[in-house]
């Protein structure tokens, strides 16, 4: 071997593992040019499809002609739900356990829904026929407000299912509503609350708004009539699931069925579901025998695939006058638009909403959740959060601070003094879940340091005596968040899509030279998966990560896995790599032993290698090992080095995180700048503090833009407003403002490198954050609750109405 | 976000260019920089069997001084009058307005002909032009005539300008060395259009505004020369009352669309909050 001893820490430092800021290897792609995206995809004679869609919220189609379409030269068909009905595919299941139309049949719900699948040689001709399509409709009446929906009164907008009056998750109790789900004890919540010396009780409305990935959902199908194979490449996060669902859709088996996922250009759960362009590109290419092509438009993203939030929250706090928080009741009109599209583990119709008492001790509370249907897209996802967590959280962190300005208490103190404490974790939460760790103490005391906040009350006081002076128009908020996520769906005992318990997947193989393939169950769309794996496997079996390829999306390479989306990638996929890479280690320290002449107790790991115990200068180096497993075994050893592991995580992961915010507000022109924005994240062991960073910056954009003005508002009438770039608020980097990131490190005890997810936090914690520096501005004014979000415009108003403009 | 089909031409002069337009009649479109154009085409709310791109024709680009005026040809980037030397001398507002329209890649494509022609409301150089009090070469068949941007806009994207028309070059008499100017926009994030906006140029001679001149952005379906507005600062000292006056004497005249910028309420009262702000602006930069 080598003459020199490199020192330990020169041979941890070359593997690029645990901790390294190791940039992003899919990065020299992406920058370059160089990716390969769905729509990059072409293929002999494939057509293209594109959709006929409603201009109708609400109507019944009358009819539909499609003769002048077919001539047009180079259309080579047209869809209809006729067509479909024969297949049983004008309906498809959805994940949430209702029924959402492909092609609509007799009756529309809302505007721009697919009503005929047009497929043409190229998507010039494609468009131009969409035009040619004549629908007739009779228009019915209107229903985009939920609380409209469950009036006695109200239209019935699913006549499909109007007698199935037990939904998938229980009795129905109107022909417009959907589920009710109850967490928690009702009546010792009640109870608390008629003695309670204090409560308080506030709608709080998370507006509708949309994920919007750079890339939008499209697909490629392609069927082989002579091996009866159908292959499907498409932007899914989660190709197992699709796979599966088109396997039982189409009646193809499944191990005839291959579905790859390419480079994905951002996700943010839009790209979860199974929508009826990927239903439809499927048929076309199954009914024509040639691959065809579906790309959405900016404006049918961001119109049809998939919304996220639109919850409505009565919201409730009892404590005592001293601030002891005593129980929590909150109801949620959910509304979930004209089918119930959720994409939620099956058994959970409102997600993880139920993690709402956040991050203090809260002994006791009740949850009741109504879901209902609209004349409005379908969808409901968690865009960049895990399921409805952003909603949960967004609630509590504004009831606390309504209930701090109630009791005339800060509002960090008045968290100090509920927070779940450091020795009571695990902790059992009043709604069900076990928290697996956190120091929440500790992480708020740190941002406080951080930021200086005594002298930012400070500042803000002398503010405010200089605007009730008039000497300054600008009013100053102080935002703050603490929040708890919970991550990592999930333990197959009580999640599930479809059935399919939702653990996750690793295959490892070391090749005879001693590098390595990996693939998981999981689909990176952007968030490093290629870097922060091949990391993972470094530490654990000590070969370097540029050794080390990641794939992932091809369902035929790639183990079985539930995909990426809830911040579940490093809690379970990322399990799954660490226990694959030790089930090789165990194989590898054998071999080792075998080599070493000595007893496998006789070896220990060491960085990258096996060494005697005390015998440091004898040892076998990864490298040598997997040489070895080709060729020069212990007696009886099965060859090769490689492994697989489906893990079934034991619990969720538990991030948390405290989040600071100054802004300055212009009452003038409701203008909001954020002067100074500052982070700390808690997610366990760092597999790669830059990425962590990057995903911070990211997710805090997006909250930025949601809290600050990102939304698809309908008009009266249903119309869908705003689902386009000139007003769905993307911001740039003119706008975003400067993030600073900090963090603490509190290990999940369960998990394997005790890492929990991160990529959503930023986003979970960032909108109450950005939403409590609004409201914090106007409170010494006595503004009230200010809903989201905060466009200028509307803050201008709520300084209008507060007289402020005279 | 796919236009119906069209035919594109591309003549080398103003002459040939006309020809076409006169040729081809209502379905032919002059294109200069497609940024304004070719989005409308994309969502099909237009969509015009004939484009002829101006970006071949001699003679269309440039600025130039002559006496008491700048000339600026049609296809003069928004880009290029930010950069010129010329114009910052001499028409500093045009720089800082084009700094403010869309984005750098919109800028280096986007023209001056282009914008000014479009007739949206919520472009940023016609009020600008209504404040200059600019002139419009048009050139058709029949030859060529001058129309002054305070007339040239009559209703959302309904101009002066006959369909076989071309707009060749913008004259614009140069204000006095020394005034004051601004212009003031208030836009939800770069690229976007203005919830409001104003320009402002002004004069002050002894303490007292001499001269001053207003135009309104997107805050009714044409731009707006606020005349009364200007007036109000006349022989004043452009103190709080007289500003006061000015900004509201041009919320009277605004009509704005409520829509995703705001309720129009909010609109007309940003219109004034914008004039104010940039009579503000115009007199700390006004010699005295
Ligand atoms: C994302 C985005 C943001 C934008 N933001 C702003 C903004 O903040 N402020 C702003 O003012 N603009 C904005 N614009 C519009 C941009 O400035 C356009 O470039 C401009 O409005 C039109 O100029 P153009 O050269 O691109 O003209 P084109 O788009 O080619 O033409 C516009 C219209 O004018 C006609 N036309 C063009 N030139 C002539 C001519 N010489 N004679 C006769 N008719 C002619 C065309 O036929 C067409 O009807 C934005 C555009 C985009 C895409």
């Amino acid at each position: 071997m080598n003459d020199m001893t490199p020192t330990q820490a020169e041979r941890t430092g070359k593997l690029e593992g645990l901790g390294c800021r190791r940039k992003r290897t899919e990065d020299i792609r992406f920058t370059q040019g160089r990716g390969n995206y769905v729509d990059d995809l072409k293929l002999p004679g494939m057509l293209f499809g594109d959709f006929v869609r409603s201009s109708h919220p609400h109507a019944r189609i009358k009819s539909i002609d499609t003769s002048k379409a077919l001539a047009l030269p180079g259309v080579k068909a047209v869809l209809t739900a006729a067509d479909l009905k024969p297949l049983k595919l004008h309906y498809m299941p959805t994940l949430a356990g209702d029924v959402a139309a492909v092609l609509a049949d007799d009756k529309v719900l809302f505007q721009n829904q697919e009503i005929a699948f047009v497929v043409a040689e190229d998507r010039y001709i494609a468009a131009d026929a969409t035009e040619l399509v004549e629908v007739e409709y009779e228009a019915l009446p209107v229903v985009v407000d939920p609380f409209q929906a469950m009036a006695p009164d109200a239209p019935v907008l699913r006549e499909d299912i109007k007698d199935k009056m037990d939904g998938a998750h229980g009795p129905r109790k109107h022909p417009n509503h959907i589920f009710n789900w109850q967490v928690g004890d009702k009546q010792g919540t009640d109870a608390v609350f008629d003695t309670a010396e204090v409560t308080t009780k506030d709608l709080f409305v998370y507006h509708r708004t949309h994920p919007s990935p750079l890339e939008t959902c499209q697909c490629v199908a392609s069927m082989d009539k002579i091996k009866g194979e159908l292959t499907v490449w498409g932007t899914f996060q989660a190709p197992h699931v699709i796979r599966t669902v088109v396997s039982i859709l189409s009646g193809i088996a499944e191990h005839k069925v291959h579905v790859i996922a390419p480079d994905i250009g951002g996700g943010f759960g839009n790209k979860v579901g199974v929508y009826p362009g990927y239903v439809c590109a499927i048929v076309a290419s199954i009914v024509l025998g040639v691959p065809v092509k579906w790309v959405e438009d900016r404006m049918e993203n961001l119109s049809t695939t998939s919304f996220a939030r639109d919850y409505h929250m009565t919201t409730e706090l009892a404590a005592t006058k001293d601030g002891k928080i005593l129980a929590m009741r909150i109801h949620v009109l959910a509304d979930h638009g004209a089918f119930d599209a959720c994409a939620d583990p099956s058994r959970w119709p409102a997600g993880f909403m139920n993690i709402c008492t956040g991050s203090y001790d809260i002994p006791v509370a009740h949850l009741e959740v109504d879901g209902v249907y609209t004349n409005k897209a379908s969808g409901g996802v968690a865009y960049r959060c895990s399921f409805r967590v952003t909603e949960a959280v967004y609630s509590i962190e504004r009831a606390i601070e309504v209930l701090a300005h109630k009791l005339g208490m800060d509002s960090v103190d008045l968290r100090m003094k509920n927070f779940i404490k450091a020795e009571q974790f695990p902790y059992h939460s009043a709604l069900g879940w076990e928290y697996d760790s956190g120091n929440y103490h500790v992480a708020m005391q740190k941002a406080m340091d951080a930021v200086g906040y005594p002298a930012l009350r400070a500042e803000q006081k002398t503010r405010q005596e200089a605007f009730r002076r008039g000497e300054t128009r600008q009013l100053l908020g102080i935002g703050v968040s603490f929040f708890t996520e919970i991550v990592g769906a999930g333990p197959s005992r009580n999640c599930d899509i479809l059935g399919v318990g939702m653990f996750d997947s690793a295959e490892i193989r070391i090749h005879p030279t001693g590098s390595i393939v990996a693939r998981m169950g999981t689909k990176s769309q952007g968030q490093g998966h290629e870097t922060t794996y091949a990391q993972i496997i470094a530490t654990e079996l000590g070969i370097p990560a540029d050794d080390i390829t990641v794939e992932e999306g091809n369902t035929d390479t790639a183990p079985y896995g539930l995909g990426t989306y809830g911040s579940r990638s490093t809690p379970v996929a990322g399990a799954a790599t660490a226990m694959a890479a030790r089930k090789i280690r165990a194989k590898a320290q054998m071999i080792a032993a075998h080599l070493l002449e000595v007893s496998e107790y006789d070896v220990e790991w060491d960085i990258d290698r096996f060494k005697v115990k005390g015998l440091p200068e004898k040892f076998k180096t990864m490298k040598e090992i997997a040489w070895a497993a080709y060729n020069n075994l212990p007696p009886g050893m099965e060859p090769g080095l490689e492994a697989v592991n489906y893990y079934d995580p034991p619990n969720m992961t538990y991030p948390f995180g405290a989040y600071f915010c100054v802004m300055d507000i212009d009452v003038d022109t409701g203008v909001a700048k954020t002067r100074r924005f500052y982070a700390l994240d808690d997610c366990g062991t760092r597999i790669n503090p830059m990425i962590i960073e990057g995903q911070v910056h990211g997710g805090l954009t997006e909250a930025f833009a949601v809290a600050m003005g990102q939304e698809i508002t309908y008009d009266a009438q249903g119309n869908v407003m705003g689902a386009s770039f000139m007003d769905f608020f993307l911001p740039t980097a003119v706008e975003t403002p400067k993030w600073e990131t900090d963090f603490t490190v509190t290990p999940s005890p369960h998990h394997p490198i005790g890492a929990k997810g991160v990529g959503e936090s930023p986003h979970v914690g960032g909108v109450p954050c950005f939403s409590n520096a609004v409201n914090d501005a106007f409170a010494f004014l006595e503004a009230g609750h200010i809903p989201m979000p905060h466009h200028a415009w509307r803050l201008w108003k709520v300084a209008d109405g507060l007289g402020l403009h005279a | 976000m796919i236009p119906s089909g069209f035919e594109y031409h591309r003549p080398n002069s103003v002459q040939e260019a006309v020809a076409l337009l006169a040729q081809l009649g209502e379905e032919a479109r002059p294109l200069a920089g497609g940024h304004s154009l070719i989005p409308v085409m994309k969502t099909r709310l237009s969509a015009p069997e004939h484009l002829i791109d101006l970006a071949g024709v001699s003679g269309l680009k440039g600025i130039r001084q002559e006496p008491g005026h700048i000339v600026i040809g049609a296809m003069t980037t928004q880009y290029e009058i930010s950069g010129s030397p010329l114009l910052a001398e001499t028409l500093p507002i045009l720089r800082e307005t084009s700094l403010q329209i869309g984005d750098p890649q919109i800028r280096y494509l986007g023209t001056l002909g282009g914008n000014v022609a479009n007739g949206d409301p919520g472009n940023d150089m016609p009020a600008v032009m209504m404040c200059l009090d600019a002139e419009y070469q048009l050139v058709g068949q029949s030859g060529q005539r001058g129309v002054r941007a305070r007339d040239f806009y009559l209703g959302a994207y309904d101009t002066a300008r006959q369909n076989g028309e071309i707009l060749t070059e913008i004259r614009i008499p140069v204000p006095p060395r020394g005034h004051g100017y601004a212009y003031e926009k208030l836009k939800r994030k770069v690229g976007d259009y203005a919830v409001a906006a104003a320009a402002v140029i002004l004069t002050m001679t002894n303490g007292k505004c001499t001269m001053a001149s207003i135009g309104l952005t997107n805050v009714a379906d044409t731009p707006l020369w606020a005349e009364a507005a200007a007036q109000a600062l006349i022989g004043t000292g452009l103190d709080h009352a007289a500003i006061a006056n000015a900004a509201a004497a041009a919320e009277t005249i605004t009509d704005p669309a409520a829509d995703g910028r705001g309720p129009a309420e909010y609109r007309t009262k940003m219109a004034g909050m914008m004039v104010r702000r940039a009579i503000a602006r115009a007199k700390s930069r006004a010699q005295n």
